[in-house]
């Protein structure tokens, strides 16, 4: 008489057949079929992290790029209500005591109209060659040592102390950099290394010489005209030294929160806002951001699917066509369950061997050369935003929609009619 | 022993009705063997399908001891042919990405032996029909003489209770053919119950006993 089994020593002993003739029908498969099937799901796996790890990464590209050369770790701006930082000296004193504190930059920024073609007579229906800019005053030495943005002149060269009558002008404020005509939106022509251009603040007007022009691709610099900030200064009629930004960087590893919560608590908070990047981010930017991610995600659940069908085909046209095997697996005993464990198994091993190709790919090859190449799109240099749990959550959906994909066929084949599988009718 | 009582196996083909097998009863006791005859179509593979628990019957039962294996469930038969039944198939039936002892050991592990005990066993019975050396060849290695012979291998390999054979020497030269039918009076000597499907009326010969079949229905009986 045969004994009963408990249900669990059954499902050990399905999965010990299962794996038995899983791991036997992959050793003996034709190698090329497997290198196309691992190299199907290599692609899928490409298609489920790097396409939306490029969409994420071209914002991601351009808020680190803001993070590192504009706003630092730490971002101090003047209350909404307020057109500087009070005390501007004072919180720069404490910013210093903060724990983990590596650099700073203080800088004035202001509205400012910049004129190029107002020596030459015009008609008085004819608008000047002018744009609208912020006007941004910095301090070279300081801005180099805290951004380093100086190394993105494209013209020219970049400010120096002294150089009291010269700008540099970022290339949005340009027709040959931004060919974009729009009423409302003007732009610079006819503007070189060299030429003298009238910037307007309020009543106040002076001319300088343009010494640079810079591309960044970070706003804060590529909108604006960038003069010593004692020019900013004199412009802006601020001779207090309260200043409109006050940008901190912090040793690597420091928390910038708790950095922050040091500043709050020594009293820098009562002068202006205290943020994070994070927190400074534009609202602007951070909705991009969740677009690219939500588009990122629908990309790759088109991707999912392809690689879920494909493995439904593999796995179906492997079952198909060894009807026969199957028949025969099931009339010398061997369960249903254990014939589809071997098929979960194959599947399995598909996905997996994609998915660890993949992940060497990705972050042996793919993100290296990103961080070295960063690709060029216009407004950002994209980088591959793919993290470690983010890219061990998609292995694990690959992993359960080929385990369903690879069930359903074997299934579909395992319940029919054994005697009829095994004759071939 | 198997007791079969009025076994039929009907098909329906739009108006036609073809009974395969009509109104069949007999039994077999432990130890023996029996040679199933007939013409083609006289419905001996259909009444192995039956007995061996591949197919269902339309009516009549299977006794194998005092249990009706027709009133089984599938998952029931399933465990029942892993345990009790053999089965060596015409065109062998052995499977392609297995060498002959893992075809051998599928059932064994099947039925909850660890891999060590199921390869000693499966080598035992290999090594019993002779292809002790053939141990891991593929099928596409073996010759189609051994590759019944593993298929004989993995029938006996559990110590079934009956074994079923269907034209096993079918596909076979008659040397080759005869070193099969040898294999199947050693295991009988030693007590092994073999219903073997055959047209061969030599082969039969060797048997204990023939039932010839015509047209579904069990026209003689005798004792060799």
């Amino acid at each position: 008489m045969v004994q009963k089994k408990s249900s669990w020593v059954k499902i050990k002993t399905d999965s010990t057949v299962g794996m038995f003739l899983a791991k036997r029908d992959i050793k003996r498969a034709n190698p090329w079929t497997t290198i196309l099937i691992v190299f199907v799901m290599l692609l899928t796996f490409l298609n489920l992290v790097v396409v939306s790890g490029i969409l994420v990464g071209l914002i991601e590209g351009s808020v680190s790029a803001d993070e590192r050369y504009s706003s630092g770790d730490i971002l101090i701006s003047p209350f909404l209500n307020k057109s500087y930082i009070e005390q501007t000296p004072e919180v720069v004193a404490t910013a210093k005591t903060v724990q983990g504190f590596q650099a700073l930059a203080v800088r004035y920024t202001a509205g400012a109209r910049v004129e190029s073609n107002y020596r030459t007579t015009i008609r008085p229906d004819e608008l000047r060659d002018g744009a609208g800019a912020s006007l941004l005053g910095i301090d070279p030495t300081v801005e180099h040592a805290f951004s380093g943005v100086d190394k993105f002149i494209i013209e020219g060269s970049f400010l120096e102390p002294g150089d009291s009558d010269s700008v540099v002008l970022g290339k949005n404020l340009l027709y040959k950099y931004t060919p974009i005509e729009a009423p409302g939106f003007q732009t610079l022509k006819d503007v070189s290394i060299g030429s003298q251009i009238k910037i307007t603040i309020g009543d106040v007007q002076k001319e300088y010489y343009v010494k640079g022009i810079i591309s960044s691709k970070v706003d804060t610099f590529d909108g604006s005209v960038i003069m010593l900030d004692s020019e900013a200064r004199k412009l802006i009629g601020r001779s207090d030294y309260n200043a409109n930004q006050i940008a901190i960087r912090l040793v690597p590893g420091t928390d910038p929160v708790v950095a922050k919560a040091m500043l709050l608590e020594s009293g820098a908070g009562q002068y202006g806002r205290v943020q994070t990047h994070d927190e400074a981010l534009p609202k602007f930017l951070k909705d991009i951001q969740a677009t690219f991610a939500i588009l990122g995600n629908a990309i790759s659940s088109i991707g999912l699917v392809v690689a879920a069908i494909t493995i439904f085909i593999v796995i179906f046209v492997n079952a198909i066509t060894r009807r026969r095997y199957i028949g025969i697996l099931k009339g010398i005993g061997i369960t249903p369950r254990a014939i589809a464990i071997s098929y979960i198994v194959q599947s399995i091993f598909y996905a997996l061997a994609g998915s660890i190709i993949g992940i060497v790919v990705v972050f042996a090859v793919l993100k290296p050369l990103f961080v070295a190449h960063p690709i060029d799109f216009p407004f950002s240099d994209g980088i591959l935003v793919a993290t470690v749990p983010g890219t061990l959550a998609r292995t694990a959906i690959l992993l359960i929609a080929t385990i369903v994909a690879g069930y359903i066929p074997a299934r579909i084949v395992i319940k029919q009619n054994t005697l009829s599988a095994i004759l071939g009718r | 022993m198997i007791t079969v009582s009025n076994l039929f196996k009907i098909f329906k083909s739009g108006e036609q009705v073809i009974k395969a097998v009509n109104d069949i009863s007999f039994t077999v006791p432990d130890g023996q063997f029996v040679a199933i005859t007939g013409r083609s179509g006289s419905g001996k593979s259909t009444l192995l399908y039956q007995l061996g628990l591949l197919d269902r019957p339309t009516s009549g039962t299977i006794f194998l001891d005092d249990r009706d294996i027709t009133a089984l469930s599938d998952k029931e038969q399933i465990t029942l042919r892993l345990h009790s039944l053999g089965y060596i198939f015409q065109d062998y039936a052995i499977l392609p990405s297995l060498t002959a002892l893992e075809n051998v050991i599928v059932p064994l592990l099947m039925q909850g032996l660890d891999q060590k005990t199921a390869t000693k066993k499966a080598t035992t019975a290999l090594k019993r029909i002779g292809l002790g050396d053939r141990l891991h060849n593929l099928p596409g290695q073996l010759s189609g003489g051994q590759q019944q012979r593993v298929s004989i291998a993995r029938a006996i390999g559990h110590d079934p209770k009956i074994v079923f054979a269907d034209e096993p020497t079918a596909n076979l030269d008659s040397e080759t053919s005869q070193n099969v039918l040898d294999a199947f009076l050693e295991l009988n000597k030693e007590g092994q119950t073999i219903i073997m499907v055959t047209h061969e009326p030599e082969y039969a010969a060797l048997t204990h006993r023939v039932i010839t079949l015509d047209d579904g229905k069990l026209v003689s009986d005798v004792m060799n």
